[in-house]
Order: structure tokens, then sequence, then C-alpha cells
């Protein structure tokens, strides 16, 4: 199964990699977030301190709808994801394959706008980078996991593209929660790295729980 | 026999109602005592706006009832793919929409004055808030997603009931009073007994009165519906 899912993975990444659709207008959408919030918050170092977490997170939320609709928008246009799901592989690899390929989209785009932040805004971002690491890739990997489930479940929907934000984003909740603490925890002016754990602990497990029940629930969701 | 079940529960609650506010404000006495020592009056932490408790904490009770049906309703629609749940997850989960404003609105103004301010980010209030959230976004996905809507729907139910329990564990310390085992329904004293349980009961009797109502609503349409596709086929209209 994993064979058919990484497969499938390659298969949108590869798309992906030649027209670079999402990534760049991805990362560009990124870069001006940062702008927009270097002039729309205070941008002291102590005031930074405090709201950089929150830019970054919200980033993520922001960056991960979107492309989450528009690479699903890419299965809907020629109707191949109904072929996707006739295929002779377990509908499950259908879905950990587009999970794992948003994730990678969704940290490639992370790669872009987390840096900005540091050097736009000078945020100690990166004092703990192995911490700050860790809790993104935890962070993509949740909303790419429940982001898949209903991005394929609203490939039919009318108005899908406001939805999606509308379904995800209090299902979410509790990612953007903790990992915004942890990031909180890392560029305090005293740093606490056993909060920190604590928080990307949390959110392995957030991650666990959605992972299990995305996988559970699926096949059900997607069929007609 | 099922024509009368509506009527008869409304009018059941209708009654209910009307004896709960007697009983909240004619009969229970306020929750407070006067110290002897001093002469000064010690009020336990119900005490502060007690009268709003009691339709505030049956509204919740009714909340999460109706999200638990609504969520075990929407598992079993994935699971059997019978209208009948679908029905049922919909009417529940809209009407407790309306429910939960309630138990916000009536628990801000209880706030304001046991704990001074309208609004705490206190692990219920959060809870209650997300649940909230999610079940407004479930009414809006049923009503603007078209023909996925109920799969979408039921999946946003279920994704919801796994998370709210999330934010339970991750927002500071729970003020409410009594958490847990020392519940307020379970601490109460006297006469507080009897009108708190009127009023959950009226609240329940009111709410499944609606839901029985909005499921039959939902029925109609689907055969209205039905009736008026035949009628095309067979060119009786236009």
């Amino acid at each position: 199964m994993l064979r058919h899912a990484l497969r499938i993975a390659w298969k949108d990444l590869r798309i992906e990699l030649r027209s670079k659709e999402i990534f760049m207008t991805m990362a560009f959408f990124g870069a001006l977030l940062v702008v927009i919030y270097s002039f729309a918050f205070p941008n002291n170092p102590a005031a930074v301190r405090g709201s950089v977490p929150g830019m970054l997170w919200v980033s993520l939320a922001f960056t991960g709808t979107i492309a989450l609709g528009r690479a699903f928008d890419r299965e809907r246009e020629n109707d191949t994801m109904r072929a996707l799901l006739l295929a002779p592989v377990p509908r499950l690899a259908v879905f950990v394959g587009k999970a794992i390929a948003m994730a990678a989209l969704i940290l490639c785009v992370a790669v872009i706008v987390v840096p900005l932040l540091a050097l736009w805004l000078n945020a100690p971002l990166f004092d703990y980078p192995l911490e700050l690491v860790v809790s993104v890739a935890a962070g993509s990997l949740g909303i790419a996991v429940v982001g898949s489930v209903f991005a394929a479940t609203l490939l039919k929907a009318r108005s899908r593209d406001v939805l999606l934000p509308v379904v995800l984003y209090p299902i979410l909740l509790p990612l953007f929660v903790a990992g915004t603490k942890c990031t909180e925890a890392l560029v305090a002016v005293h740093p606490n790295l056993e909060v920190a754990h604590y928080w990307m602990g949390f959110l392995g497990i957030y991650d666990a729980a959605f992972l299990v029940l995305s996988l559970w629930v699926f096949e059900s969701l997607v069929i007609e | 026999m099922n024509k009368l079940l509506v009527p008869i529960l409304s009018v059941l609650a209708a009654i209910g109602f009307a004896v709960s506010v007697y009983l909240v404000f004619f009969y229970t006495p306020l929750d407070f005592t006067i110290d002897h020592d001093s002469g000064r009056l010690v009020g336990t932490s119900l005490f502060f706006n007690e009268t709003i408790m009691y339709f505030h904490v049956a509204h919740a009770f009714v909340l999460f009832t109706a999200v638990f049906i609504g969520g075990i309703a929407s598992i079993l629609y994935l699971w059997k793919r019978k209208p009948v749940w679908d029905d049922l997850a919909a009417a529940t989960i809209e009407i407790s929409v309306a429910f939960g404003a309630v138990v916000l609105v009536t628990g801000s103004i209880w706030a304001k004055a046991a704990w001074d301010v309208w609004w705490q980010w206190e692990p219920r209030l959060t809870m209650s808030l997300l649940l909230w959230l999610i079940l407004v976004g479930y009414v809006l996905v049923r009503k603007f997603a078209g023909p996925s809507a109920d799969r979408v729907a039921a999946g946003m139910a279920i994704f919801g009931m796994v998370g709210v329990p999330f934010i339970y564990t991750m927002v500071g310390q729970d003020s409410h009073p009594g958490s847990g085992a020392n519940g307020v329904a379970f601490t109460l004293k006297g006469r507080m007994v009897v009108t708190f349980w009127v009023a959950v009961a009226t609240f329940m009797i009111w709410f499944v009165a609606l839901v029985i109502t909005r499921v039959q609503g939902t029925r109609a349409e689907r055969e209205v519906r039905e009736l008026r596709e035949r009628a095309l086929d067979l060119g009786v209209i236009e």
C-alpha cells in the first residue's frame, strides 16, 4: 500500500515540479503576508517576540488552505479523482499519497515564509532550529492530513473555496493553538524548552489522532 | 398519536417554562450564608447571579446531548448511508446552534457578575466556543455545499467530536464553579435541586419537540421534491 501511496504522492509532486504553479504563487502570497504583518503590527523587537508565533501559524494556515484547494482542483478539472478512486489500489493509498504530497508542498512554502519572517521582522526564530523545524513539520503534516480529507470530500461541492477554511479551521484550531504556544516558548525572552517540548508532543498526538481518524473515515467520505 | 406528539411536548415545555421561571424567582432561595462572626454575607461561587444558572446549565446539558446525538447519527449515516440518520444529525446540530448561542450568552452574563469580565479564555468557555463554531460551520456546509453537503457535514461532525476534547486540555485553569465530579448538578442543595431538574427537563422536552418537527420538515421537503420530479416526468406540471 505504501508503494502505491508513494507513487501517487510522486505523481502530484511531479505535476507541481513541472508547473511550479502552487509553490510559486503560495510562496509569493506568503511573502506578501509577511510584508503586511510588518506594517500591520508594531515592529519593535519586544512586540515581535509576542506576535511572531501568531504570524507564523496564521501564514501556515492561509497558504496551506489555498494550496490544498488548488491542488485538489487539479483532480476535479478532468474528473481524475474518480479515476484515482477507481484505480486498482486501496483507497487508503490514494489518501496517504495525497496527504504526503500536500505535506511536502506546505513544508516547501514554509521553507520560504519562515526565514522571511526571521529576516524582515528580526524575529529570533532560529535560536532553536531543531525545535522550530520539528514543530512546523508536525503542523504542516496535521494541516495536510485533515485538509486532504476535506478537500477531497468538498471536491464536487458548490462554493468549495470558501467552505474549505470554514470546515478546516475549527477542526485545526487545537493544532494552531499548540503550534503558536510552542513557537511562543521558543522565541520568548527566556526560552522555555520544556514547554516547547510539551507542545511538540501535543502536536504529535494531534497528528496521530487525526491520521488514524482520517484513515478510518476517508473512504466513506469520498465515495458518493 | 404521531400527530399529537409534537403539540403535547410543546405544551409540556410551555408549562415547564412557566413553572421553572416561577421556581427560579419565587421558590428557590439564593445560595448564601451570613457569617456569624463578622456578620458579612458569604456567597458560594454560584451565588453571583445564581438565577441565570438554572437556564445556563440546562441549556448546556441540552447542547451536549444534542451534539452527542448528532455525532453518533453522523457516524451511523456514513456507515449505513440511510437518510434517516442524516436527517437526525442535521436536525439536532441545527437546533444545537440555537441552544449553544443561549449557553454562550447566559454564561457571559453570569461571568460578568461572578468574574467581572464578559469573557475569559478558560477551558470550558473555549471548548464551548470551539464547539459552537464547529456547529455553525456544519450548518453553513449543509446550506451551501450543494450535492455533497451530507458527507462533508458528517465528516465535520466526526472530526469536530475528536477535536473538541483537545482544546479542553490546552488552555489555562478551569475556573468554572464545580468541575468534574463536583459538577454543579451534584452539589446543589434542597430546593435548588428541584428547580434545576425542572429546568433541565423543560428544555430537554422542548429540544425533543424541535428535533421531531425539524426531521418531519426535512422529510416533507424531500417528499415534495420527489413528487415534483414525478409530476415533471409525467408532464403534469412544467
